[in-house]
């Protein structure tokens, strides 16, 4: 028994269908914390309890919300693109099973080693957009096609900050595989490139936020201007599958985030995969936090943000650790 | 315009009468009645290009309830619980409205007493009706924690009223000649203590929220109103205060002892989002300055003037203008000598202020006229009646 085991983790494919089962089990329970903690805060944040009655301080609340999604009538629009329509909700979330792949959980456990993780990762999350769009015109609603034309546009612009703020990282580091980029960086906080280079830090952070489509940035699901955006007409899982893969593209961008500069699964103390747990929690909170304080941006402030400000100073930012990296070495 | 056409007309009349403006590359956009930010059932079509609106234009009469015929069928006391429904958010207003202007048809003499609680009632119900429009309008721009701060505030108001009136949204505590019943004892204190508390948390409001660049994005620059167009459209409150007109009902025709107060009218110059904005934020201080000066010395003595049980005012009419937290309330009564009005003219504020709107967004955002929208401060029901 035992060595059939270990011949099929000797196998890459096998192996690949394993730890893609396991990230799935990891979204989906990160989901229902996420939920948990998302609620949670914003309950402090407006001085009431939250969740607090089903299960201990309402733990299973995200458990209950779920069963009640998956209850649910799917309603297709009696207008709209079937094919597309439910396309787009499993188009949201396949490439982000994908995302979780080359994830630096812990140096002693590198499952699929691939020296271009980073580009996996970008690659795969920008797929993300192409679901909204058919989304927004797979409903064949107008607040839907609006919030599609948002999603869109948005992606587009903050892509290019985020890929260059990310760049200047792979570029220190000398690599574009994850777990040679955390390696990369000390046990210790100012050995992190967030100390290092706190300007692509903030850059991606904020850019994080954007692409996440997260308030203060969540044009694309404005309930106030376009009722719920791209996803007004789905119901049931169809948005259950949308909010998921929402919660896990915040997990990835905090996952990327602690690996590029909070320096992994590396901490001053008993380095480890909590580590890397804890900085992404701490991330998704400082996320969250934003979500219930600040209003939401317009949509043309939102543009010039990224094509005035951040564009701009993430390319001041590389041109500076090239020149840096370039004469002092790495 | 088509001809009306039952069978071949697609959506309802409002959409068949809009269809024809748009061209090769719009969208008509039907937001509301149902919509997140119209608050109520108020129904906007909208013309699009992108994002760009080229002509709003509001439909009403979702919930159109016929107050005005209703009190031709009802005495006058019996029409005074309609007149908490018209305005929910700012029910003494109107109230009072209406029962002054019976007053002033009757020439009822109301005592010293029921003119102070009179006014301590109306303007905690206009910090009330602030502090609600405060919170959802930031809820509009999606700032989603400010609303549960301004409804506790809210909530320490609301309980003063109750102990006064019974109920705490839809009040109908004038009565006319005066108020239904007395305030309780410890009613001056609680109100003071109120207005200590509400003092105490504008200054975090004005750092958390009135300060954050993001709000001020979306609002200064936004919905800019000129007051010749103010004044075209009669708007009237905080609307027309925004754009730099020092008018107010209380100070430019008093009526019942607001001439004894001393509270200045803020005014802002700009006539954008913001200036409204402002307005109303400083509003609550002037009626925390009204609400204490009322209570503190508040006269003992009857609280209301002896009326007949069947209340005839003579053969006539009488109008009474009250500011209420939406603008000029206007009420119109004419009787005949009978135990019903022969009719009664509501003149809502809203109306005019909404009006504005089609105005205003022409040419804006969809995210800038949500804006708009909010900071006009509308209550559909006082719009429809």
């Amino acid at each position: 028994m035992m060595n059939v085991f270990h011949l099929l983790l000797a196998n890459p494919a096998a192996r690949l269908v394993l730890w893609l089962l396991l990230m799935f089990a990891f979204i989906g329970f990160n989901a229902l914390i996420l939920v948990w903690v998302e609620r949670k805060v914003a309950g402090y944040v407006q001085l009431r309890p939250g969740p607090l009655h089903v299960g201990p301080q309402g733990l299973l609340q995200p458990l209950a919300d779920a069963v009640k999604l998956m209850g649910k009538q799917l309603v297709t629009p009696a207008a709209g693109d079937k094919l597309l329509f439910w396309a787009a909700p499993l188009l949201a979330f396949a490439p982000v099973t994908v995302c979780f792949l080359p994830m630096p959980f812990d140096a002693r456990f590198n499952p699929l080693p691939m020296n271009l993780g980073l580009v996996l990762i970008l690659a795969f999350s920008g797929l993300g957009v192409v679901s909204l769009c058919l989304a927004g015109w797979g409903s064949n609603s107008k607040f839907s096609l609006l919030g599609a034309a948002r999603a869109v546009a948005q992606s587009v612009a903050y892509e290019v900050p985020l890929l260059l703020s990310v760049m200047a990282v792979a570029i220190c580091a000398g690599s574009l595989d994850l777990y040679a980029i955390a390696g990369h960086q000390g046990a210790w906080p100012w050995q992190w490139y967030a100390m290092k280079n706190p300007l692509a830090f903030f850059i991606f952070l904020v850019c994080a936020v954007a692409e996440t489509n997260r308030a203060p940035f969540d044009l694309p699901e404005a309930e106030s201007e376009l009722t719920a955006g791209f996803h007004t007409e789905y119901s049931g899982m169809g948005f259950g599958i949308f909010f998921l893969a929402e919660y896990a593209n915040m997990v990835i961008v905090a996952g990327v985030a602690a690996a590029l500069f909070l320096g992994g699964w590396q901490g001053p103390f008993f380095s480890g995969v909590w580590w890397f747990l804890l900085k992404i929690y701490a991330i998704l909170v400082f996320i969250i936090w934003m979500r219930w304080t600040f209003p939401r941006v317009r949509f043309d402030q939102l543009l010039n943000i990224s094509w005035k400000w951040l564009t701009p100073l993430a390319l001041l930012d590389l041109a500076l650790v090239v020149v840096v990296v370039g004469h002092l070495g790495a | 315009m088509p001809i009306f056409d039952p069978i071949t007309m697609r959506g309802d009349l409002s959409s068949a009468r809009f269809e024809p403006g748009p061209t090769e590359g719009k969208m008509v956009l039907n937001m509301g009645p149902q919509h997140p930010s119209t608050h109520g059932v108020l129904r906007i079509m909208l013309e699009l290009d992108g994002e760009y609106i080229l002509r709003a234009e509001p439909v009403l009469g979702y919930v159109h309830r016929m107050h005005e015929w209703i009190a031709e069928q009802k005495t006058y006391m019996q029409f005074i619980p309609n007149m908490g429904r018209v305005d929910y958010l700012h029910a003494m207003a109107w109230n009072w409205a209406y029962t002054g202007a019976l007053e002033r048809l009757a020439g009822i003499e109301v005592p010293e007493r029921a003119e102070y609680i009179r006014v301590a009632v109306t303007e905690l119900n206009r910090i009330g009706s602030h502090l609600l429009w405060w919170g959802a309008y930031l809820l509009d721009l999606g700032a989603f924690t400010p609303v549960m701060y301004s409804f506790d505030d809210r909530e320490q108001s609301l309980d003063i009223l109750q102990a006064v009136t019974g109920s705490r949204l839809t009040y109908s505590y004038f009565t006319i000649g005066g108020v239904f019943d007395d305030v309780p004892a410890d009613f001056s204190k609680r109100c003071l203590e109120f207005v200590k508390r509400m003092r105490s948390r504008l200054p975090m409001y004005r750092d958390l929220v009135t300060d954050n660049a993001i709000l001020r994005g979306r609002c200064e620059g936004i919905g800019e109103l000129s007051v010749d167009v103010a004044r075209r459209y009669g708007a009237t409150g905080p609307v027309l205060r925004g754009s730099g007109v020092a008018s107010d009902v209380r100070k430019s025709e008093p009526y019942g002892v607001y001439d004894r107060f001393e509270f200045r009218i803020p005014t802002y110059t700009e006539g954008d989002a913001m200036c409204r904005y402002r307005v109303r934020v400083d509003e609550l201080e002037t009626s925390c300055d009204i609400i204490e000066q009322a209570v503190s010395n508040l006269p003992e003595g009857p609280i209301a003037a002896k009326v007949g049980r069947s209340f005839r005012p003579p053969k006539g009419e009488a109008c009474l203008a009250v500011e209420g937290a939406r603008g000029k309330i206007l009420v119109h009564v004419r009787s005949d000598g009978g135990p019903k009005p022969y009719r009664v003219k509501l003149r809502a504020p809203g109306f005019s202020n909404m009006s504005l709107f089609c105005e205003l967004a022409r040419g804006t955002l969809l995210s800038d006229a949500v804006s708009i929208l909010g900071s006009l401060d509308l209550v559909i029901p006082e719009i429809d009646r």
